[in-house]
């Protein structure tokens, strides 16, 4: 792979506060070719400003800037709204945390997976309808013809989270994020979505932004980690390496989880005071 | 001596049953689980117990007296529940006072100023944030603010409904410190509904495995830990956290 699909450069993303401005991400790079990589952090570290400001979905007032921020050679700070729309969706999509308020509650599951589909693209009615199926059944929904006639309200958490998977797969994008997919789901539940979201990605070799506040299963569903802590990214590293993570942010992330054969008496709480000036 | 007894439970939401016949016994100062996935029943047990739940058969008995179908005062000074979502469970427009306040004010209680700086003070909050309101604060604070709440009336039982779920790693185990600590200090008893296991593993002393409305199995936590559950499906929630935790 020479050009790597997407290459992000001092990425920075603002707001202004009464109090000035504030950072909430700071000179932030990576590159990621059609691999698996995992971001990772506490709620307000920045992981979801950074997953949205690749599609550009930073609402105003916030601002984002870079010195390069760019999708399969395309640069992304350039392109104008109407050229961003062509983008979304076809190229890069992402997945939601929760299915409840991200699915259109007065259309059938059946409409709005083949909205996704006819936005990008021309296709006779026959085709969308066959498309639809397939990609409900790829999802592992069982019954597709039952469910695409279905309304959001009448399918279960878990069953919502694979529709918006299947809605934002039939495109075909290149790279997908995935904004906390499980967090709303069932623990049961969650292996499930993530084997789907893997096997996918992996068959159509897609690129995959997996942003999550839980390391173990980024850990193990990712082959690339990033750490954020406070808008920066404190620490990279190769899932598998993640045990031996040195930041002491890190290490205190894994060490506050619980165990299933716990013996400690109380868990160790993070001093926040040792990184906040690093 | 038993704190909380639960007999032949059989609870519904109108026409629909949904737990049948469960059965538990909760002796005083011991930290209960129930687990199980969504929809089995266990989070509805804990509202019957807390009363959001009227409709329900069999017997209900917290210290050997039995819980009416009502609103009952005198169980609502022995057990109090704290809620999942710590920015769903406050009252956006009151202040952390007025909410500590209110379930002193309901039972006639006095020395309420004392009262609330003294359970601010054991859940670990700053004085500063007595009369902020709930968006001032981070889901821990608030968290803090709900077990506060729950601690007023001074309850032998608490019944906890997936306490840090919504919380980060980092800060569900500070909860999870401060609900040990509490529970050693003012012995109390804990029902609690979580589908964490390793959070059951670091917090309870038993548990019960559910599963569409019943009880599968009822295990110590040395059983967990050595993974000795008896039953099949107690046995694949198991794996289904081993593998999470690789």
């Amino acid at each position: 792979m020479n050009t790597p699909l997407l290459e992000v450069d001092n990425l920075r993303v603002t707001f202004p506060t009464p109090r000035g401005d504030i950072d909430v991400v700071r000179s932030v790079s990576f590159t990621l070719g059609r691999e698996r990589l995992g971001i990772v952090g506490e709620s307000g570290s920045g992981k979801s400003m950074t997953g949205r400001s690749i599609l550009k979905l930073i609402r105003a007032p916030g601002t984002v800037s870079a010195d390069r921020l760019a999708f399969d050679g395309i640069d992304l700070l350039a392109q104008s709204e109407k050229q961003m729309r062509a983008i979304r969706g076809a190229r890069i999509s992402m997945v939601m945390q929760d299915p409840k308020f991200s699915l259109n509650p007065v259309m059938t599951i059946g409409e709005q997976i083949a909205e996704a589909l006819l936005t990008h693209q021309r296709l006779p009615r026959r085709e969308v309808g066959q498309r639809v199926k397939a990609m409900l059944e790829s999802v592992r929904i069982d019954d597709p013809e039952r469910v695409a006639k279905l309304y959001p309200h009448e399918v279960s958490g878990g069953m919502g989270q694979r529709v918006m998977i299947a809605m934002m797969l039939i495109p075909e994008p290149d790279l997908l994020i995935a904004d906390e997919p499980t967090s709303a789901l069932d623990v049961s539940v969650q292996a499930q979505v993530l084997d789907i979201i893997d096997e996918l990605v992996k068959r159509k070799g897609m690129g995959l932004i997996f942003i999550s506040h839980d390391l173990n299963l980024v850990s193990s569903y990712c082959d690339r980690i990033l750490v954020m802590n406070t808008g920066r990214v404190v620490e990279e590293c190769e899932a598998g390496e993640l045990r031996n993570a040195t930041h002491p942010y890190t290490r205190g992330l894994l060490a506050a989880i619980p165990r299933l054969d716990e013996t400690r008496d109380e868990l160790p709480v993070l001093d926040r005071s040792a990184w906040a000036n690093s | 001596m038993t704190a909380l007894s639960l007999n032949n439970l059989d609870i519904s939401y109108g026409e629909t049953p949904i737990t049948h016949g469960v059965s538990l016994d909760i002796a005083e100062g011991e930290s209960f689980a129930l687990v199980g996935e969504s929809g089995s029943g266990k989070s509805t047990i804990l509202k019957a117990i807390a009363g959001l739940a009227p409709e329900w058969t069999g017997s209900i008995t917290a210290f050997g007296k039995s819980r009416s179908h009502g609103i009952d005062r005198h169980f609502a000074r022995l057990c109090q529940m704290v809620f999942q979502d710590p920015y769903g469970s406050l009252h956006p427009r009151k202040t952390i006072d007025a909410t500590l306040s209110e379930p002193l004010t309901i039972h006639g209680i006095g020395s309420q100023n004392e009262r609330v700086e003294a359970v601010m003070a054991s859940v670990g909050l700053d004085r500063k944030f007595r009369f902020r309101f709930p968006h001032q604060l981070s889901g821990g604070q608030r968290q803090r603010v709900a077990i506060a709440r729950a601690l007023m009336l001074e309850p032998k039982i608490l019944l906890l409904d997936e306490p840090t779920s919504a919380l980060d790693v980092s800060v569900q185990a500070e909860i999870l410190n401060l609900l040990k600590r509490l529970r050693r200090e003012q012995n109390l008893t804990f029902l609690m509904v979580t589908h964490n296991l390793p959070v059951v593993s670091f917090l309870c002393d038993r548990l019960a495995v559910m599963r569409q409305g019943r009880i599968v199995e009822i295990a110590d936590v040395a059983d967990l830990k050595q993974g000795a559950l008896r039953e099949a499906y107690s046995r694949e929630l198991m794996e289904i956290s081993a593998t999470h935790a690789a």
